[in-house]
């Protein structure tokens, strides 16, 4: 056992970009589910935002293609679920539980012949000057562009939702359908923009996954940072500061246990593997046991499904 | 414009159309998908869904097709339960893997007395057991501390898998493995096999619980109290309260049937078909079962013939792996692209299509 | 957006301000609204008369958008009017206030406005601008308080203040008043009569007579989604102008009889939180109801009805000496312990609380009948028995339905009351609790179901009816009492009350704090009639 190995800074810095794929993704969910509405299919989002991403930047070798291919493709099948759920009414845990399953499938299909290739580098956004500074420049000043794009989508959230009318709206129609309805606000427009919007983001963190973290393609590769992205945005109890915090939290916890099991500590493997799902699930444990404030944030139509009747 | 209308009843009909028209749908959009992959539709479709069954090799695939289909049908039987309820159990995975382990480590354990009568009656309520306390922990956390099921059972999935990646390679290692990761090979132990019980039919023991648990499923949701109060709860938790049901009770009740019946296939399994605890050893039997549930209405006699079904994609989608060299992970889209079309025309069931003749100007 | 036509504003002058012509909308076995035509001036508050299920709130949605007419047209100002949503209206100049508020709880004051509002200003500007008004129109409101903590007539302020700040021509109110009292009724009428003076129209939705013939200078009567008359109403009488609005003589429930005999149910000192998440907590509730009697409880809904419901019928426990039946303590006895000693309960929410919506009525008979009919063997169902009970109900109280095995929702409310009251009754209770028993219906249903538990409480039954309809309570209960923010007036014979008592118990000794600590339980808001 050698914990000496582990250097704090280093440490820090893998940490906001380990994290990065699941903030991505649990903002992009937050947005969702202000909108009422439930995707539990953001891991089948974020499985296909990787293997697109990842195909388009080996075959255009810009990296950025790739991330905005991996926004797009996650975008179109978030609108999918969007569809079945908004227009043709379908079950929203069935139909998000489905998504994962497809997007499971169809991404190991696209991506057959993209595994063991390496795709192009992604360079560092090394700030100039600060940059240099001890600890602090490489921890917050050295990291890829998706750590600092990530970081503004945060405080965009933030700000949408709280201070302008459109955020306004979305949060009246995740608080009660009916009543936004009559009022002539549209339902389905706000939500299908919303879900877009969520499988989007959640194309970017498969993305930053195959690209940036790992950088490759395996099949099954988000191994559950989708649900624990959804796990998340309870934990935040739907707040984006707080995502923010459980996000980190997340990525600390993981960091961290491939630190410990890199150093040869003497715990087994495996359980420092299921560490960061046990985590995940002790923390919601927490968060929900006080029911008033573990919903006094939750929209109050989420999941439900609405149909305008006349 | 086109209009939905909600109709005063649900449609009977359309209720057992959907599942017919969600298959034809798949296959032609399958179809679609396997002629954008360079493969001949026709011939890709006839060799998942008629070549197990009817084709030259037929023999060999129909013993499978039971092999198959009965961990699936009896998973799905179980998770039927709770979605019926609103209790959403989706990590059945998870207790399939643990009931799978602990019904090999009490098998394991007793190597190498030969007692069947003892181990293997054992190693079943072992297995059961397993699942149905794994189970439990998304159960008691969300009826004691309000947890979301969902979540939890989930992630307890990837919990599961750790747990059994330790299992295969320390504590239940095989000793004579020569180093290598997995456990004996319970089905050279006699006392623990779950031998097929008429050879070539892929018969085995978790075939028989997968129809006992068809049967009594049915019988519990039309004539048992708790099958109505497992329906009341789903279609209306409030008026189910108003009924005097204990919804937290329930919910236990549903996660813990669900939990037992996964973990049950999954002694089954590992005694059966797949012989030994190993890394690799759990396929997605539990993802593939809420396909199978939704696909069978959440009707037990519905879930044996998607059961089937589903069984029959993968023993075809091996074949078609084989011959026509068609990725298995195409078979796995196409599973979820089924699941997809069967929810958009399940609106028909509760809504009518109406277009509007727009009124005179 | 207002254009004079040439009228004075605040005088009756010829132009009509909104012409409706011909209109027509129907849905699915139902005509809501047939060849409808009215018109309205400035400075008039214009009465819809008529029934629930008359066609009143789908004419109303349809002047402000919410829905479009088969056939017909309108004019507003003398230009064609065809709003194609809600937008539209409130760009020409017209505003609703909804029967169910559609207010968004999570959300406070100021936000509630702004989104009701075309080109809101900035929230701080529109904090200020909310006190203004408030304070013009006599409407108090704290544009930064949480709506799901407001009262009722707090939350109708509201949406009163969200359409003033409009500068609306046309103000439609669907039921304005079915949720206040009769002190919070007069504040609202000084503010319609102050916007009157300033010539707007004020489309009035009711059914009650007297407040349209204290408020409106003319009224238009619907029926069955047809015209049937138009007057002014200070010149008619209610009776008058109840046949136009019903179009026949209605039965009334016959005198109650016999001397109230022995306590059969009490309460002492309950204090309950409610589950909810605006839910109303009761506090030191005590009660108690005689064989032979109906106890009825009034109150504006939100003051702990659905509460008070809940630990009648066991599904919130108490402590166990906290509700007796007789002697035998049953505060922690869940509902299916309590069906078995005879007490029943019939919740308000007909689809979803007393009845499973998708479920058919057998499976609706079984879900409260399962205990005293006998249903249950050995943990099996007796559909069979299940079946009798469903028919028997059906042909007893006239419940129109193809079958039993129709599904819950297909029925109108007034068929569904009628089962879900029945389906109690048919299991001989020794008491039973009713809340909101003729909510929404017609007359003619309405009066059955009165008149089916005039003759449960003759059986020498204990009966308790909670509901809002305070000439219902009059009619029907030997005593009343009131429910406010979570607290029970002391009752008193019925027999006798005047209607100043009555206001004066339904605000509570404590309504100075009207508004500080009262809340409302989280209900649909969708607003509209159930279809007949």
């Amino acid at each position: 056992m050698d914990l000496g190995s582990i250097n704090p800074v280093l440490l820090v810095a893998a940490l906001l970009l380990a994290s990065t794929p699941i903030l991505l993704a649990a903002m992009g969910e937050l947005v969702v589910e202000k909108s009422g509405v439930l995707n539990l299919g953001v891991e089948g989002m974020m499985i296909v935002g990787a293997v697109a991403g990842f195909i388009a930047a080996v075959e255009s070798g810009s990296p950025a293609l790739g991330f905005l291919a991996a926004a797009a493709a996650a975008a179109v099948l978030a609108l999918l679920f969007g569809v079945l759920t908004q227009v043709l009414l379908s079950n929203q845990v069935a139909t998000g539980l489905g998504l994962t399953l497809f997007g499971l499938g169809i991404s190991s299909l696209m991506g057959q012949g993209y595994v063991g290739i390496r795709p192009p580098a992604s360079p560092r956004l090394e700030l100039p000057v600060l940059s240099e500074l001890p600890f602090l420049g490489p921890v917050l000043f050295s990291q890829h562009a998706m750590v600092y794009l990530s970081l503004a989508i945060v405080v965009g959230v933030w700000w949408y939702l709280r201070s302008t009318r459109s955020g306004l709206i979305l949060r009246a129609v995740g608080e009660s359908h009916e009543a936004a309805h009559a009022l002539g606000y549209s339902v389905l427009g706000t939500r299908l923009a919303a879900i877009a919007f969520g499988g989007a983001l959640a194309g970017l963190g498969g993305a930053c996954l195959s690209l940036v973290i790992v950088p490759q393609w395996t099949e099954g590769m988000t191994a559950g940072r989708g649900w624990i992205a959804l796990a998340i945005v309870v934990f935040g109890s739907w707040r984006a500061w707080r995502v923010l915090l459980g996000a980190y939290l997340f990525g600390g916890v993981s960091v961290l246990q491939l630190n410990l099991q890199a150093a040869g500590i003497a715990i087994p493997v495996e359980l420092l593997s299921m560490s960061p799902y046990l985590i995940t699930i002790l923390v919601l444990v927490i968060i929900s046991s006080d029911k008033r404030r573990a919903q006094a944030n939750a929209p109050n139509s989420l999941g439900r499904t609405f149909h305008a009747s006349g | 414009m086109i209009r939905l209308e909600r109709r005063p009843a649900p449609s009977r009909a359309w209720a057992w159309a959907t599942p017919l028209l969600a298959v034809l749908a798949t296959m032609v959009a399958g179809g679609l998908l396997f002629a954008f992959l360079g493969k001949d539709p026709l011939l890709v479709i006839r060799t998942i869904f008629w070549d197990p069954i009817l084709g030259e090799f037929a023999f060999y695939y129909r013993g499978q097709l039971l092999v198959k289909a009965g961990p699936l049908v009896l998973i799905a039987i179980g998770l039927s339960l709770g979605f019926r309820a609103g209790v959403w159990n989706i990590g059945a995975e998870g207790q399939y893997i643990m009931g799978a382990i602990c019904g090999a480590a009490v098998g394991l354990a007793f190597y190498p007395l030969e007692a069947r009568w003892l181990i293997f009656p054992m190693m079943v309520l072992a297995g059961g057991l397993g699942g149905f306390l794994w189970a439990m922990i998304p159960g008691i956390l969300r009826t004691r501390f309000n947890t979301n099921e969902i979540l939890v059972s989930l992630l307890l999935v990837y919990v599961a898998e750790q747990i059994l990646a330790w299992m295969a390679l320390g504590p239940l290692r095989s000793p004579d493995g020569a180093g290598f990761p997995g456990s004996r090979n319970l089905r050279h132990y006699d006392a623990a096999a779950n031998h097929e019980l008429i050879a070539g039919s892929g018969m085995h023991w978790g075939v028989v619980a997968a129809f006992i648990a068809v049967i009594l499923g049915h019988v519990l949701l039309s004539r048992h109290i708790l099958g109505f109060n497992i329906r009341l709860a789903g279609a209306s938790p409030r008026a189910a309260r108003f009924a005097g049901v204990n919804p937290g009770l329930l919910v236990l009740t549903c996660l813990g049937m669900s939990g037992a019946l996964a973990g049950f296939a999954g002694l089954f399994e590992v005694a059966g078909p797949a012989g030994q605890i190993n890394i690799d050893f759990n396929v997605g039997y539990g993802f593939t079962a809420i396909i199978v549930a939704f696909l069978g209405r959440l009707h037990p006699v519905g879930i044996l013939l998607a059961g089937f079904l589903m069984a029959l994609t993968y023993i075809g989608g091996e074949a078609a792996q084989a011959t026509l060299g068609v990725p298995a992970a195409a078979i796995q889209a196409f599973q979820g692209m089924l699941l997809f079309f069967l929810l958009a025309l399940d609106v028909m069931t509760n809504y009518r299509v109406r277009f509007d003749v727009r009124a005179r100007a | 957006m207002r254009r004079d036509a040439g009228g004075d504003g605040a005088g009756r002058v010829s132009t009509p301000l909104l012409e409706v012509q011909g209109l027509r909308k129907a849905y699915p076995g139902v005509v809501a609204n047939d060849d409808v035509s009215f018109s309205a001036r400035r400075g008039e508050v214009h009465a819809l008369l008529g029934e629930n299920g008359a066609g009143k709130s789908t004419l109303v949605k349809t002047v402000y958008g919410l829905l479009r007419p088969d056939e017909g047209r309108m004019k507003l100002d003398g230009r064609v009017y065809a709003p194609a949503s809600p937008h539209d209206a409130r760009q020409a100049g017209v505003a609703m206030v909804f029967q169910h508020f559609s207010l968004f709880e999570a959300l406070d004051v100021a936000e509630n406005v702004a989104l009701g509002m075309e080109v809101p200003p900035p929230m701080r500007e529109l904090a200020t601008r909310i006190r203004d008004v408030s304070e013009t129109y006599g409407l108090p409101l704290d544009p930064n308080r949480l709506v799901g903590t407001l009262s009722a007539g707090e939350r109708q302020r509201v949406e009163i203040i969200r359409c003033l700040l409009q500068d609306p021509q046309v103000l439609i109110m669907d039921e304005p008043t079915s949720v206040l009292t009769p002190q919070e009724v007069a504040i609202l009428f000084e503010t319609l009569k102050r916007l009157r003076a300033e010539g707007k129209l004020i489309l009035y939705i009711s059914h009650k007579l007297e407040e349209i013939r204290a408020l409106c200078d003319w009224a238009t009567i619907l029926r069955h989604g047809k015209v049937t008359g138009s007057c002014d109403p200070r010149q008619k009488s209610a009776r008058e102008l109840a046949e136009t609005m019903v179009g026949s003589e209605l039965a009334l429930p016959a005198a109650r009889t016999q001397d109230p005999g022995e306590v059969a149910l009490s309460i002492a000192g309950l204090t309950a939180t409610s589950g909810a998440a605006f839910g109303t907590e009761l506090k030191g509730i005590s009660l108690d109801v005689r064989r032979g009697e109906i106890l009825g409880i009034g109150g504006v809904a939100g003051n702990g009805q659905d509460e008070l419901l809940a630990v009648l019928s066991g599904e919130s426990r108490s402590p166990p000496e906290s509700v007796l039946l007789g002697d035998l303590p049953i505060g922690s006895f869940g509902p299916n312990e309590r069906r078995a000693l005879g007490v029943l309960a019939a919740p308000e929410e007909r689809l979803g609380h007393a009845t499973a919506p998708d479920m058919s009525l057998v499976e609706n008979a079984a879900l409260s009948g399962r205990r005293r009919m006998g249903m249950v063997r050995r943990g099996f169902v007796n559909w069979s028995k299940a079946r009798t009970h469903a028919e028997s109900v059906i042909e007893r109280f006239d419940v129109r339905v193809p079958g039993a095995g129709s599904v819950a929702r297909s029925l109108s409310g007034g068929n569904l009351q009628k089962f879900v009251i029945g389906r109690e009754i048919l299991q001989q209770p020794d008491v039973l609790v009713v809340n909101q028993p003729t909510w929404g219906l017609d007359a003619a249903a309405a009066a059955a179901i009165r008149q089916s538990l005039l003759d449960l409480a003759s059986q020498g039954a204990a009966v308790i009816v909670i509901s809002q309809d305070l000439d219902e309570l009059m009619e029907i209960s030997t005593r009343f009492s009131a429910l406010n923010e979570g607290r029970l007036s002391k009752p008193r014979d019925t027999a006798g009350l005047t209607l100043e008592e009555i206001g004066l118990m339904l605000g509570g000794a404590h309504d100075l704090e009207i508004g500080l600590a009262a809340s409302r339980p989280g209900r649909a808001v969708e607003a509209g009639e159930p279809v007949p």
